[in-house]
């Protein structure tokens, strides 16, 4: 428990009562909770480590409500921490004691399809796989696809600007966004973007995307559909070492192939996931690879063999092409349960580093070493192409001090990310978890232009304040 | 007008600190091929970033380049071709259409959001863009994003100085993802259809799972009849099979044959540069991107009050106008039918007497024009950089 929170605002926490009533006037009262018990359900995210009891907590149905709830808490000086179904590993929806939480997840409509110009108008509260949902029928789907997605909202994706293990093709949530409704602190109402392509003057949408809360709440989003692929097969590869693992990896993309997604796992991440899943995955290799590829049989066929024939060279222990629907349901469940799977024999934290993917036989060899030296145990599981890390630290939150050693741990592992050329988070975000490392990576010079930016949209610091930069040092203008 | 050439980021600080210090106007250049666009905006001295050329990074297995900002694009792309990889977007060479001579830079790339018909697959410059750093309106050195291609850690400002014109930051190195060139490329070419036929078609070949990576429509004009071009990329055995679902799709269509080679790449290249409407003397030319849906009748509303020629890349959510010169080059009627079909159009060639009396980019709402003026002074709060390249007073 080593990240601070700011001191909450005294004047406000005393004029809790005056300020609940003001909301009331705003909203239904269905949705403005304050009962300490319905607020608990909001005090934490994906981080559980870390609670703080909101003020209060608002559930409006339209931008209207929005528009009117962030006026009267600009007018107020009341901070805001924009929520979607609080699914943030990061701790990005944590509230702060004399702010109101500001949940988006009741709005969850699909406005309006285009299968023809393949978008989606969605309202913001809407989940990840809800709108794959609402276009499957035409065979259509949505392509960022975090592990969370049954949970969590489009606004938090766009918020996070969120990845998923497929985005080596079809890139992260802000190259899949074409438009967002945004509500400004001070209720102005802001359209961005539409149903067409590239922004007219600066790239705010873009600016937007991936702001953590911090320039607005997102009430309605306009994203790309993709047609869906006719068929998608996975291989296993195993290895017997780290490197062979790196260098298949650099060998398949060097011949020109982008598998539509190419996962890593160490080993003791294969022996984590194969006990939960069954999922038929090697169990005395050091490093296993997971290769999909998309298209019809014939081009699958022709392309695993051109990845078995590159793989070969680096002896694979292990070579499995999925069979049937039900084998790559199998290894896609493994893999996509790490966390939850992991959690059945650990506590963990599960940190989201990236690294340019050559240096990953170091980069590995180095956490191991970090997390043995604080006496605890680490399972990776790793975006292979696009060099995004998921190390998961392994402790016991009964054993005293543990927690507070795996938090130092993989402070240590992003550091390490930074220093070989890479970044802090790859998909999960800064939140407060890793705003007191931002340092390690910008200058302040760096963070002070990124703050200008953030002045223009809140100079009073009210949207999730607590969040992304450092506590000290910080200004608006 | 003194043109400065600063051979490195401390030296490009020190003049732009000393701009910023006098209200010295800056012109923000790289070797000028772009410089016939925009508002054409008064400036007291020149920044190029001519000399700060030469590839600083480029690791082919993990699919990234970096450059200096003044890296000659064909550099980029001779250094990429070498290991089998290329620039994901396609990008645009404006020199056909706005009759410059020199070298595009890297730089301006990034700085114009440059894309080509790609773009409905791949993305623009802004999407592949990963790291920059630049100078901004105070002098300082500013970093942002870096060389791996999965980054959320802080403000994406990288995505702020795409398509920013130099009014935000000079950019001293640009870092992108690059992508293995495609085996094989192929063109069902589908023959005279009329606008709404052929947009029908596009979006039909864009909604199957085939990975089109090109859809345009070139209208009939003269004693020619329409094309309607739909691209696939890829390895050979998928290309082929993709090919014949594709033309199984579309059977309905009579007219269609296969295009391979150079004639395909020329073609694609006269849609990528928008040649196709340079044949027509002086006039106007104007990009619109709109949903791919409301192409048509966009472009029949314009039609209708002015004579104009066009053709649609992107499914046709991107058309390409041309318009006569005179008066405002057809700026109303264009930015009605913006404001009744959503999109923006961009005044990309016409004399400079034209483009200084009215807006060459879409006039933005209020509400997006504060925070539009709001983020420039966050950057250049004098003002020195690219004045008005973009707006007014931006």
């Amino acid at each position: 428990m080593t990240i601070a929170f700011p001191k909450p605002d005294q004047a406000v926490l005393a004029r809790r009562r005056e300020i609940i009533e003001g909301l009331g006037r705003l909203v239904a009262s269905e949705a403005l909770i304050v009962s300490e018990d319905e607020r608990r359900a909001f005090e934490t995210d994906g981080l559980t480590a870390y609670r703080q009891m909101p003020l209060a907590v608002v559930l409006p149905s339209t931008t209207e409500e929005v528009s009117a709830v962030m006026r009267f808490c600009h007018e107020n000086g009341v901070k805001v921490v924009p929520r979607g179904a609080g699914t943030s590993l990061c701790g990005g929806a944590i509230p702060q004691e004399d702010a109101i939480v500001l949940g988006v997840a009741k709005m969850n409509r699909v406005i309006d399809v285009s299968f023809e110009g393949r978008t989606a108008r969605v309202q913001a509260g809407i989940t990840n796989l809800g709108i794959s949902q609402a276009v499957a029928n035409e065979g259509f789907f949505y392509a960022p696809d975090p592990s969370s997605q049954l949970a969590c909202t489009i606004a938090g994706n766009i918020a996070m600007n969120s990845g998923g293990a497929h985005c080596l093709k079809y890139g992260v949530t802000t190259n899949n966004l074409l438009g967002v409704t945004l509500v400004m602190l001070d209720g102005t109402v802001v359209e961005i973007g539409g149903e067409h392509l590239d922004a007219a003057g600066y790239d705010i949408l873009g600016l937007v995307c991936g702001s953590e809360g911090q320039l607005g709440v997102v009430t309605e989003a306009v994203v790309r559909i993709l047609r869906a692929a006719e068929g998608a097969r996975p291989a296993l590869f195993g290895f017997e070492r780290v490197e062979d693992a790196g260098a298949c990896v650099a060998a398949i993309i060097g011949a020109g192939i982008i598998p539509v997604a190419l996962e890593y796992m160490d080993k003791p991440a294969i022996q984590i996931c194969e006990a939960f899943a069954h999922a038929g995955y090697p169990l005395d290799v050091e490093a296993m690879l997971i290769v999909e590829v998309e298209g019809s049989d014939q081009e699958i066929d022709d392309m695993l063999r051109r990845i078995v024939a590159i793989a070969e060279p680096f002896r694979p222990k292990t070579m499995k092409v999925s069979q049937s629907e039900a084998e790559s349901a199998a290894i896609w469940k493994g893999r996509k349960s790490a966390f939850g799977a992991t959690g059945r024999v650990a506590d963990y934290i599960c940190m989201d580093g990236t690294i340019p993917t050559g240096q990953l036989p170091y980069v590995l060899n180095r956490i191991d070493e970090i997390v043995k030296s604080y006496g605890l145990g680490v399972a990776n599981v790793f975006h292979a192409g696009d060099g995004n890390l998921h190390p998961l630290v392994m402790f016991n939150t009964n054993v005293p001090g543990e927690m507070e050693k795996a938090e130092k741990a993989g402070e240590d592992i992003l550091r390490l990310c930074v220093e070989v050329g890479g970044c802090l988070t790859g998909e999960h975000g800064v939140g407060i978890e890793k705003r007191d490392l931002m340092t390690h990576q910008f200058n302040p010079v760096d963070l002070e232009q990124q703050m200008r930016v953030r002045g223009v949209f809140d100079p009073r610091w009210l949207l999730n304040p607590a969040k992304v930069f450092p506590l000290e040092g910080r200004f608006a203008a | 007008m003194t043109t400065h050439t600063p051979r490195d980021e401390q030296d490009a600080s020190i003049i732009i600190r000393d701009a910023a210090d006098k209200g010295t106007l800056l012109n923000v250049a790289g070797n000028g091929t772009k410089a016939p666009m925009g508002r054409p905006n008064q400036t007291d001295a020149s920044i190029s970033s001519a000399a700060l050329s030469g590839i600083t990074l480029y690791e082919p297995a993990e699919l990234v380049i970096s450059a200096r900002s003044g890296t000659p694009v064909p550099e980029v792309m001779r250094v990429l071709a070498a290991k089998g990889q290329e620039l994901p977007f396609e990008l645009m060479d404006y020199r056909w259409l706005l009759g410059t001579k020199g070298e595009p830079t890297i730089g301006a790339v990034a700085a114009m959001n440059i894309s080509g018909p790609r773009r409905i697959m791949a993305g623009a410059a802004r999407d592949s863009l990963i790291g920059v750093r630049f100078v901004n309106g105070r002098g300082e050195v500013v970093k942002s994003g870096g060389r791996v291609m999965k980054n959320v850690t802080g403000l994406d400002l990288v995505k702020l100085m795409a398509g920013s014109w130099g009014t935000l930051g000079f950019l001293t190195e640009v870092t992108f993802k690059v992508l293995p060139k495609q085996e094989r490329m192929a063109t069902l070419v589908i023959r005279d259809l009329d606008d709404r036929q052929a947009i029908e078609a596009l979006s039909q070949a864009l909604g199957s799972p085939f990975d089109v990576t090109g859809a345009a429509h070139i209208p009939a004009r003269n004693r020619s009849g329409g094309s309607t071009l739909i691209r696939l990329e890829g390895f050979r055995v998928s290309v082929d099979y993709r090919m014949n679902e594709l033309k199984r799709l579309l059977k309905r269509f009579r007219f269609m044959d296969i295009l391979e080679g150079v004639g395909a790449e020329a073609l694609w290249q006269s849609v990528r540069d928008a040649t196709l409407l340079t044949d027509q003397g002086n006039r106007a030319i104007w990009r619109i991107s709109t949903a791919p849906t409301k192409g048509t009748d966009l472009v029949a509303q314009v039609a209708q009050s002015l004579d104009a020629q066009w053709f649609y890349d992107w499914g046709g959510g991107l058309v390409w106008i041309s318009t006569p010169v005179e008066g405002d080059a057809g700026a109303s009627v264009l930015r009605e039918a913006t404001r009744s079909y959503g999109g923006h159009a961009t005044l990309v060639r016409a004399p400079a007497e034209v483009r200084s009396t009215l807006d060459v980019f879409e006039p933005q709402t209020d509400a997006l024009m504060t925070l539009t003026r709001g983020i420039k002074a966050s950057f250049d709060p004098a003002g020195i950089l690219n004045p008005g390249r973009m707006y007014a007073g931006v």
